[in-house]
């Protein structure tokens, strides 16, 4: 009997396990079969469909053909994300200096618990105050409608400054004290200790909260559709209107036909996003085993 | 430049860092509150939304939150303390140990719209239930299990060897060893990650869109009959989420009073989800008292 739940408590964990494998390959199936259909059955080629700018999956007869062209999407969303990282990564890295070298004790006690829990705030809340306070600052400042590729990246920038903090600043802080120590009796500057050293040393983990953080960016739907204004064109400026694939798929989802050329070009944009996060992991665990080997 | 000014520079270049992040998040949490605070009342946090005309609630979006939350974690918290207890227990360093960690990776990684997508075919097209509260708490279900198998993998691996030494040196077998020792040790790791995994499920919002709906039906809360289309507590409803409705009222509505039911909305929502964070680290303390004895 004792031997018996042994056995099924240990195949009942190992089911559990398998689970997530079967569950992250029906995934990727289920999103592959439908992104690539629009290609195999649909007839639209690939080429036209990443690299085109025209977007009529259902012209009216004197538009001519159908056209999924894609890339106003697709360079919306890698635009927008990287803008937001190149904004956040360097505060970040601040912020996390500042926790662990020039403040640590009311810099642990006070400031990295309070990033923690504003890592919680929903997406959609940073949206709607994007969409409250960001969007008619820029209208008013900048002209325009707001709505813009501008308004995009900085609700970004400020929803992913928690995750950056976080592991830059636990990577900051697992590197042995010795070697500040010795850079100090070496004569170093806390400038140049933290300059020379402790960044240098601690780049893979401050590496991995920025691909993290990009990672965020890049799949974040609502906030960003909430802001972007939602104009299928290639952004000539910052305070232009745009697109991005997750904001697309966010409004467009609900009103195509399954099976529709239209419906179809959505899976296959939600499958570029798929596509997108694995190559995400594997940057990050590339990353880490150059970490190791050091 | 020498090396003294150049560290004077330093240290007011992260002081100013810091003081900017800091201006910037204390601030984005006072203007919720300080808004929000203006349209909560008890009538905004009980009576149903209305469509057309101002003045109306958010009652049932927030039930339906915390009723899909539940049903998240009674799918999510079983399989995943199970999974976690087969990587932290059973698991050797081999081909599969390491494909359920890279897919436990690719699910932590995927965009929720997607998972949303997937649910939008499988727990709402395939299942023929539609939009309803049991395909959108499958869907975040997705989001939440790599969560929860982290948690419970690594509140289970911080239970001290010794003590499932001294259990097997009694002659309990593994099972009984995991089932009696490691998992009540690895209660208070469990239960604040539980919590933070909650406030998680409770914000989320992107992959409820096309599963849960963006409706709620007519709610009789008189009514408890499990099956009845009108109860609240049948799960094969549509159930628009608070996350949801803060999104929809937003892009779709024509109520007059948009502004005040988003304010209220979100800052009722920050305020559930910073409850959740909050009461996690006080759990864990307290919990991790209560047991040690110690400080």
């Amino acid at each position: 009997m004792r031997r018996y739940i042994d056995r099924t408590g240990r195949a009942l964990s190992f089911v559990c396990a398998g689970l997530v494998i079967i569950l992250t390959a029906s995934i990727i199936y289920f999103v592959g079969v439908k992104g690539l259909s629009t290609f195999f059955f649909g007839g639209a080629s690939v080429k036209d469909f990443l690299l085109g700018t025209r977007w009529l999956p259902e012209p009216s007869p004197e538009q001519g053909g159908a056209s999924i062209g894609s890339l106003p999407f697709i360079l919306g969303s890698i635009i927008i994300s990287l803008c937001a990282v190149c904004i956040s990564a360097p505060l970040s890295i601040i912020v996390a200096v500042f926790i662990t070298e020039i403040a640590p004790s009311w810099g642990r006690k006070f400031i990295q618990p309070t990033v923690e829990l504003l890592a919680g705030i929903p997406s959609v809340v940073y949206g709607y105050i994007g969409l409250s306070v960001i969007v008619p600052f820029i209208r008013d400042t900048f002209g325009g409608q707001g709505f813009s590729v501008m308004a995009g990246f900085l609700v970004l920038s400020v929803m992913i400054l928690p995750t950056i903090i976080s592991i830059s600043t636990e990577s900051l802080r697992a590197l042995p004290d010795q070697w500040k120590h010795a850079a100090i009796a070496l004569g170093s500057t806390r400038w140049q200790t933290i300059r020379l050293v402790l960044i240098p040393a601690a780049r893979s983990g401050l590496v991995t909260g920025i691909v993290l953080g990009l990672a965020r960016a890049f799949g974040e739907a609502l906030a960003v559709q909430m802001v972007i204004g939602n104009v299928r064109q290639i952004p000539t400026s910052i305070l232009d209107p745009a697109i991005t694939l997750t904001s697309a798929i966010t409004m467009d989802m609900g009103y195509t036909v399954m099976g529709s050329l239209w419906n179809n070009a959505l899976w296959s944009m939600a499958l570029i996003l798929l596509s997108i996060s694995f190559f995400f992991i594997l940057i990050i665990r590339l990353i880490s085993r150059k970490g190791v080997v050091q | 430049m020498n090396a003294r000014l150049a560290d004077r520079l330093a240290t007011v270049m992260f002081w100013t860092g810091a003081g900017i992040v800091l201006f910037i998040l204390s601030s984005l949490l006072f203007y919720i509150f300080l808004h929000g605070a203006k349209s909560i009342n008890w009538h905004f946090l009980t009576s149903p939304p209305e469509s057309i005309r101002g003045g109306g609630g958010i009652g049932p979006q927030i039930f339906n939150s915390f009723y899909l939350l539940f049903w998240t974690m009674i799918i999510t918290t079983p399989i995943g303390v199970m999974a976690g207890i087969y990587l932290a227990e059973y698991a050797k360093r081999n081909r599969i140990t390491n494909t359920i960690r890279l897919c436990i990776e690719t699910l932590t990684s995927l965009p929720s719209i997607v998972v949303g997508l997937f649910g939008l075919l499988i727990f709402v097209n395939k299942t023929g239930w539609g939009y309803s509260l049991m395909a959108g708490a499958l869907a975040i279900s997705v989001i939440n299990l790599p969560f929860m198998v982290r948690i419970s993998e690594e509140a289970i691996r911080d239970v001290p060897n010794e003590m499932r030494e001294a259990s097997l040196a009694l002659g309990a077998s593994r099972w009984q060893t995991i089932w009696r020792v490691v998992l009540p040790s690895a209660l208070p790791g469990l239960i604040t990650g539980g919590i933070i995994a909650s406030g998680r499920v409770f914000g989320e919002a992107a992959a409820l869109l096309y599963t849960a709906g963006m409706s709620s039906p007519a709610l009789n809360f008189q009514n408890l009959d499990i099956t009845s289309p009108a109860s609240p507590l049948n799960p094969f409803r549509p159930a628009e989420t608070l996350a949801v409705h803060i999104w929809k009222i937003n892009s779709e509505s024509i109520i007059p009073d948009v502004r005040r039911v988003a304010d209220g909305a979100s800052a009722f929502l920050v305020f559930i989800v910073l409850a959740f964070n909050i009461s996690a680290r006080w759990a864990g303390h307290h919990i991790y008292r209560r047991i040690t004895a110690g400080r």
